[in-house]
């Protein structure tokens, strides 16, 4: 299980991110997921919440959107979604094709932040 | 009172990773030197496929070597110093995979230049070690006959992120009804057009064309 560690990864990112832009606190993280990029969704969701601890992102969610894997398909000529990981194969005319166009995304898109003011706010 | 505010980040979870193993890819590339990796389950014949490697490209002459990934022995080490090779332990502790640091940290300041190719033993996973580039210029996966003819349906992305299959420990494969064809056919599936080859370390059989393979990507490089 690496969730962790990318967890953390993600978690030291925002931090940074979130100072530089003058927010106090993270409310949530923006990922997007692809389904070949090796990473757990469950277990990522998981490793998160204790990533988070201790962090300006403590309490955060994070949102995740699964990217499907998109091949082009040499025969058909344009790109197609694959129906499973399993086979990759155009879902239109059955050719197999190595060509991954999309799917093997770890990104983070945005968060949203609270600035000092917005938390102390929020606290009175 | 002001609200929260959207900030767009883009941000590849992954970049430092990714950008060291694009440094490795270009030091390797200018010391001249092939990198080739090792992916599989435990157990599934790496060390052994390994230590045969390692022994026959020496007697061809090339210099070779290996780094290896190990949870918490170097037991594998040991064994790969066998074949008389320069041989570097990477004991990853709890970590199930190596990463680009791992890599860079253990290779410290070896002379590559000295080197045809380096092999890179990844610690037993197919999950993990897929996400993480390592800046090898060939991965190979192994799967062995005793697992089964459908792992790469049930590892798909490790096999997707690979760019050679070799099928280990073929002299089992009659004692443990393991079909071929389905294997080939599966692997085709999550990988179209991999390169697929099957070896026992055991008896020899295929070892010859598996060493041919590692040795002509050598000598593309030293086309390019």
């Amino acid at each position: 299980m690496h969730e962790l560690s990318i967890a953390m990864s993600m978690v030291e990112m925002a931090t940074e991110e979130c100072r530089r832009l003058g927010g106090e606190r993270v409310n949530s993280l923006h990922l997007k997921l692809g389904l070949l990029s090796g990473v757990v969704k469950d277990a990522l969701l998981f490793s998160y919440e204790i990533a988070c601890e201790g962090t300006p992102l403590q309490g955060s969610s994070l949102l995740i959107e699964d990217v499907p894997v998109k091949v082009f398909c040499p025969r058909c000529a344009s790109e197609k979604t694959l129906d499973s990981i399993q086979l990759f194969a155009c879902p239109a005319c059955g050719e197999l094709t190595p060509e991954v166009i999309e799917g093997r995304e770890l990104l983070v898109v945005a968060m949203e932040i609270e600035e000092k003011q917005q938390v102390a706010e929020a606290m009175s | 009172m002001s609200t929260p505010r959207l900030v767009e980040v883009r941000q590849n979870v992954l970049k430092q990773n990714d950008l060291l193993a694009r440094s490795l890819r270009k030091r390797f590339a200018d010391s001249g030197v092939l990198v080739v990796s090792f992916v599989s389950t435990p157990g599934a014949g790496k060390t052994a496929l390994l230590e045969r490697t390692l022994s026959s490209l020496r007697e061809t002459g090339l210099q070779v070597a290996a780094l290896v990934g190990d949870l918490a022995t170097d037991n594998d080490a040991d064994r790969l110093a066998r074949s008389k090779v320069p041989v570097r332990q990477i004991t990853t502790g709890t970590v199930c995979h190596l990463d680009a640091t791992m890599v860079e940290k253990a290779l410290g300041d070896w002379n590559l230049e000295a080197l045809d190719i380096l092999f890179i033993e990844n610690v037993g996973n197919m999950v993990c070690p897929s996400s993480y580039d390592l800046g090898e210029n060939l991965r190979i996966v192994l799967l062995s006959t005793t697992e089964g003819e459908d792992k790469p349906l049930k590892y798909p992305t490790i096999f997707n992120t690979s760019d050679v299959a070799v099928i280990t420990k073929m002299d089992l494969a009659s004692v443990v009804d393991f079909d071929l064809e389905a294997a080939r056919t599966n692997i085709q599936h999550v990988r179209p057009g991999m390169k697929t080859l099957e070896v026992s370390v055991k008896t020899g059989a295929g070892i010859t064309d598996y060493l041919d393979l590692i040795v002509s990507h050598v000598n593309q490089k030293v086309s390019i």
